[in-house]
């Protein structure tokens, strides 16, 4: 293939939606057809610009690929930097995924629908432009350009307390970003101090702090790790900083919901793996236990309190509390298994979790209500839904054979590796997962047809059926084929304990898998 | 005897709008009321002529007229900067004047002394100088904030910043006196040479600078001394109140930049320290007390006392960085909050009828395009990347850090944070609202459109482009150190 595209393709990738939002500009908004065929258009296609990445990933090297590299600001030190590794190119597939579909869930949307799409096609490059950025400052400038079209998505298009929870949301994530950009300032400037080179470049700094050139004194290396650490912790969200997601996930439109769990949580997470820990290796180590302590904190509460919850959104985004705590406890296990069974774990909740959000979505277009007692028995009006419905509640669960089995497996074991006592009581979050959704399941699912209003409900349609096939044939894929996507991560995995200096916790597993 | 050679192109863009301005009292009289819109774009041909004889300028580095004046890339910077605050003024006034039957000659005219006040502060050398632009300035606007005569809120617009500004220009000429006092000059470069000598009278030194730190403080509305800004800037014209919100506060900083750094060099740990406070206060305040404010224009002067707050961390870092930075933001800020006063002069209609933040519930689905420009500015003022505010935050912050005031920088950042609150407020009630009036007589006319097309884009090329400006302010930043 030529080199011409590899260069490219990032670019096209992150920007043909914001693209497609300009050239939405010129359709009339009242032309709905068009502008939401035009965005799907528009989606696809960068789904499909997204497969050349994978198609033509090296995954024998742990090096970023596809890179471009230009000068943007050169007086201040800011360049265009973006390129993929094995960390970040299943997130960013796993955006230009969810997109598409997130679409097609929004194609009874008729309010302001021109608008709507917009801000939805911003929010994609913002999202690949937050998993692409090698560059300090882009990170942060698409980290914080993001938060306004999910601004305007969850404040126009949402529930009841819309607004209340838009301005949450935003107040919230923008707390801990003001602070990360200090800290990207400071970086930056004992960065430039020690070597001569003012530059936000993020593999420049890396290397400079492990070739020695620049050291942190531990006081400061403490600081700016809390600087990073509270903007990702926000964004996950970890334990105690997650009030702000049951109210933006049950007030925002079920398209944004799937986007919001399914990728900008993972930005927090991708943002511990990605900065955190390479930057800061010798405060993470020391912190790792009171973090996994509030991981564990996370896992068990989010899942108590899901399970008390009567309104099905609530339910569902009180266990993604619950299932992102897991993956921060595997990222601070500084082991292969921890690290690759987190990430494994950030592409299962995408794809589980939006699943579950477009599920309740399609009933609640039906019944407006969310609510688990409004429901009852809607085996017999819509079969396929029940089916669809019990498959992605038990790939939620991490039943063996489908996707987060192998992620939760791999997470445990790297706990396991670090304290058995982690591992017993984060296992128990997999039990109370079993019994919140079950319970949940059942209740809406299985029993009598109680209400006669559920009797009459039509089963799921063609696009919506087309809008979930994709995500189930990825729950079985990644369940039964876990090496495709385990593969690829590992040189990045092990550059990255290499770093962390964990090395003799990188056992045999990760060796037996290096690619032939 | 010699002639001396008078040195025109030094002081051209003054006498250019003086003479503009001059001309437009002259032919007043003579016009029927109907034409006398022709003023309006009389006025504006003048800042564009004045735009044009900065030229000459370029590049030229040196004092002027026995060192009274001074040519250099930092007053360049600022007469530029003044010249376009000028022009975009004229532009939003044009149609507001005719809407509220205030069309007279003396309004543009004043609003070009005003500008040559400012352009004088920024290119003299010499206290007494600056003393005489910003008198030019002060009265200028002092009217100008009157303008609406019949209206209470006006007339005590102009009373009380007539009153306190008088105190700030006694301040000031107090501070010349004991600075002269102290070194037998008022010369900026004399005075630090002075200063840079073994004796001096400390205590004199300090109280002068103290002085006229208070009085120039006054002008930008840095806390505490901006207590009269809310009240001046809800009652005046909303031109003119978007002209006072950038135009006199650049200047005061041009002043600020000029004074302390060139005469004041030998005592700067005491300015920068109270500077420190004086900035932090100031965005705490600015951007906490903006939060409640139910009166977009209210709302606007506090998030101005809050931006002069920003300025002033760039001052308070005192290196070429921060000086630099300071200069891209005073630019930044007159880019963007002119914008979001034309859109609400266009909506404030007549007599300030609709300023009240509820007034603009559902402007989204009325009037997408002023909705979706205002939000652009409403973003760029509270800093959302790719836009001209964010550039400028981050260079102000970049400043601070680099000159070990990250603690400033984090009270910058997360006051910031506060702004997102009332900045978003109302792009809630024009986007999450249902309108509850339609917005077709908000009219836009050829001034108006201009003006913020003007705006849009430059907010947009500080935001995405900023790399030749950022050039341009280094190098001017450079000569007033």
């Amino acid at each position: 293939m030529g080199g011409l595209i590899d260069n490219g393709i990032l670019t096209i990738v992150t920007f043909l939606p914001a693209l497609g939002a300009i050239l939405l500009l010129f359709f009339k908004s009242d032309n709905v057809k068009a502008v939401r065929a035009f965005s799907l258009a528009v989606t696809l296609l960068t789904f499909i610009f997204s497969l050349h990445l994978i198609a033509h990933f090296n995954s024998g090297s742990a090096d970023f690929q596809f890179v471009v590299n230009v000068p943007w600001i050169p007086s201040v030190g800011i360049g265009y930097y973006m390129g993929v590794d094995g960390v970040s190119i299943f997130l960013i597939l796993l955006a230009t995924v969810l997109t598409p579909l997130a679409v097609l869930a929004s194609w009874s949307i008729t309010k302001r629908a021109k608008e709507y799409f917009l801000f939805m096609l911003l929010l994609e490059t913002g999202m690949i432009g937050v998993f692409a950025s090698l560059d300090l400052f882009l990170f942060y400038l698409f980290w914080e350009v993001m938060l306004v079209p999910m601004y305007f998505l969850i404040g126009i298009w949402g529930g009841e307390r819309r607004i209340y929870a838009a301005m949450k949301f935003v107040l919230y994530t923008m707390i801990g970003g003001v602070l990360m950009l200090v800290a990207i300032l400071s970086l930056y400037f004992m960065h430039g101090n020690a070597t001569g080179e003012f530059t936000f470049s993020y593999p420049r700094i890396l290397d400079a702090l492990g070739r020695g050139t620049l050291v942190l004194e531990p006081q400061m290396e403490l600081l700016l790790f809390a600087a990073f650490f509270l903007a990702f912790a926000i964004k996950v969200p970890l334990f105690p900083f997650h009030t702000w997601l049951p109210d933006a996930h049950v007030e925002a439109p079920t398209a944004g919901s799937v986007l919001l769990a399914g990728v900008l949580l993972k930005m927090g997470t991708y943002g511990l793996v990605r900065f955190s820990l390479p930057l800061f290796p010798k405060m993470s180590d020391f912190l790792a236990p009171a973090i996994s302590v509030l991981a564990i904190v996370g896992i068990i509460y989010g899942a108590l309190v899901a399970m008390v919850q009567p309104d099905l959104k609530k339910l569902v985004a009180y266990s993604s509390v619950s299932h992102l705590g897991f993956i921060v406890l595997g990222i601070f296990s500084f082991n292969a298994q921890g690290i690759e069974g987190a990430i494994y774990q950030m592409l299962n909740h995408g794809v589980s979790t939006g699943a579950l959000f477009l599920l309740v979505g399609m009933i609640y277009e039906r019944r407006h209500t969310r609510l688990i007692s409004e429901f009852g028995g809607l085996a017999s009006p819509m079969p396929a839904f029940a089916l669809v419905f019990l498959f992605v509640t038990l790939s939620s669960i991490g039943l063996p054979g489908l996707n987060g089995f192998v992620g939760e497996f791999l997470v445990l074991l790297g706990t396991f590796g670090v304290s058995p006592a982690y591992a017993a009581f984060a296992a128990t979050g997999v039990i109370l997962s079993a019994v919140y959704m079950l319970w949940m399941f059942q209740r809406v699912v299985w029993g009598e047809t109680s209400n006669p209003e559920n009797a009459i409900l039509s089963d799921l349609g063609f696009r919506e059926r087309l809008t979930l096939i994709p995500l189930l044939v990825l729950i079985v894929w990644m369940g039964v084929y876990s090496n495709h996507f385990l593969r690829p991560m590992d040189a990045s995995v092990t550059k990255l304990l290499n770093r962390i200096e964990h090395t003799e916790r990188t056992d045999t597993r990760t060796a037996d898998r290096v690619p032939q | 005897m010699n002639i001396p050679v008078i040195d025109i192109y030094a002081i051209l863009p003054v006498v250019v709008l003086s003479v503009f301005g001059i001309a437009i009292m002259v032919i007043e009289p003579f016009l029927a009321s109907k034409s006398k819109v022709g003023l309006g774009w009389l006025a504006f041909a003048g800042t564009l002529a004045a735009g044009l004889s900065v030229i000459p300028m370029h590049g030229r580095q040196g004092p002027a007229y026995s060192n009274l004046w001074i040519v250099d890339d930092f007053s360049t910077f600022f007469h530029v900067l003044f010249i376009f605050i000028a022009a975009m003024t004229t532009l939003i006034s044009i149609d507001y004047l005719r809407r509220e039957n205030l069309h007279r000659g003396e309004y543009y005219a004043l609003l070009l002394f005003a500008t040559t006040g400012m352009l004088v502060m920024a290119g003299s050398n010499e206290l007494m100088m600056i003393f005489i632009g910003l008198e030019i300035l002060s009265i200028g606007t002092y009217v100008l904030a009157g303008f609406r005569r019949t209206d209470l809120r006006s007339n005590e617009a102009a009373l009380k910043y007539f009153l306190l500004g008088s105190f700030a220009s006694a301040f000031f000429l107090y501070g010349v006196a004991l600075i002269f006092g102290a070194t037998g000059s008022t010369n900026l470069i004399s005075i630090a040479a002075s200063l840079a000598g073994a004796e001096s009278q400390w205590g004199l030194v300090h109280l002068s600078a103290a002085l006229i730190l208070v009085a120039l403080c006054f002008k930008v509305a840095v806390a505490p001394f901006h207590i009269w800004a809310p009240d001046v800037y809800e009652g005046a014209p909303t031109p003119i109140t978007g002209f006072m919100s950038v135009g006199p506060k650049a200047a005061g900083f041009a002043v600020l930049f000029r004074v302390f750094v060139t005469a004041f060099p030998m005592i700067e740990s005491r300015w920068t320290e109270i500077m420190f406070v004086l900035a932090a206060l100031t965005m705490i305040l600015g951007n906490v007390i903006a939060v409640v404010q139910p009166n977009i224009k209210r709302m606007l002067a506090y998030s101005s006392i809050a931006h002069a707050g920003y300025i002033a961390v760039a001052f308070t870092a005192n290196s070429s960085r921060g000086n630099a930075a300071a200069l891209f933001y005073t630019l930044a800020y007159a880019t963007m909050n002119l914008g979001a006063f034309a859109i609400v002069t266009i909506l404030s209609r007549g007599e300030d009828a609709k300023v009240k933040l509820s007034d603009y519930a559902g402007l989204a689905t009325k009037r997408p395009g002023l909705a979706a420009l205002l939000s652009l500015f409403l973003l760029s003022l509270a800093g959302v990347p790719f836009t001209a505010g964010f550039a400028g935050k981050f260079l102000i912050f970049r400043s601070a850090v680099e000159s070990n005031l990250t603690s400033l920088a984090v009270i910058g950042v997360l006051t910031t944070v506060v702004s997102f609150y009332y900045y978003l407020y109302v792009i809630v009630q024009m986007y999450m609202k249902e309108p509850s009036e339609d917005f077709s007589d908000a009219r836009l006319t050829l001034g108006l459109t201009t003006a913020l097309l003007v705006a849009a884009a430059g907010t947009l090329y500080l935001g995405l482009l900023p790399a030749r400006i950022l050039e341009w302010t280094a190098q001017a930043a450079l000569h007033v150190l």
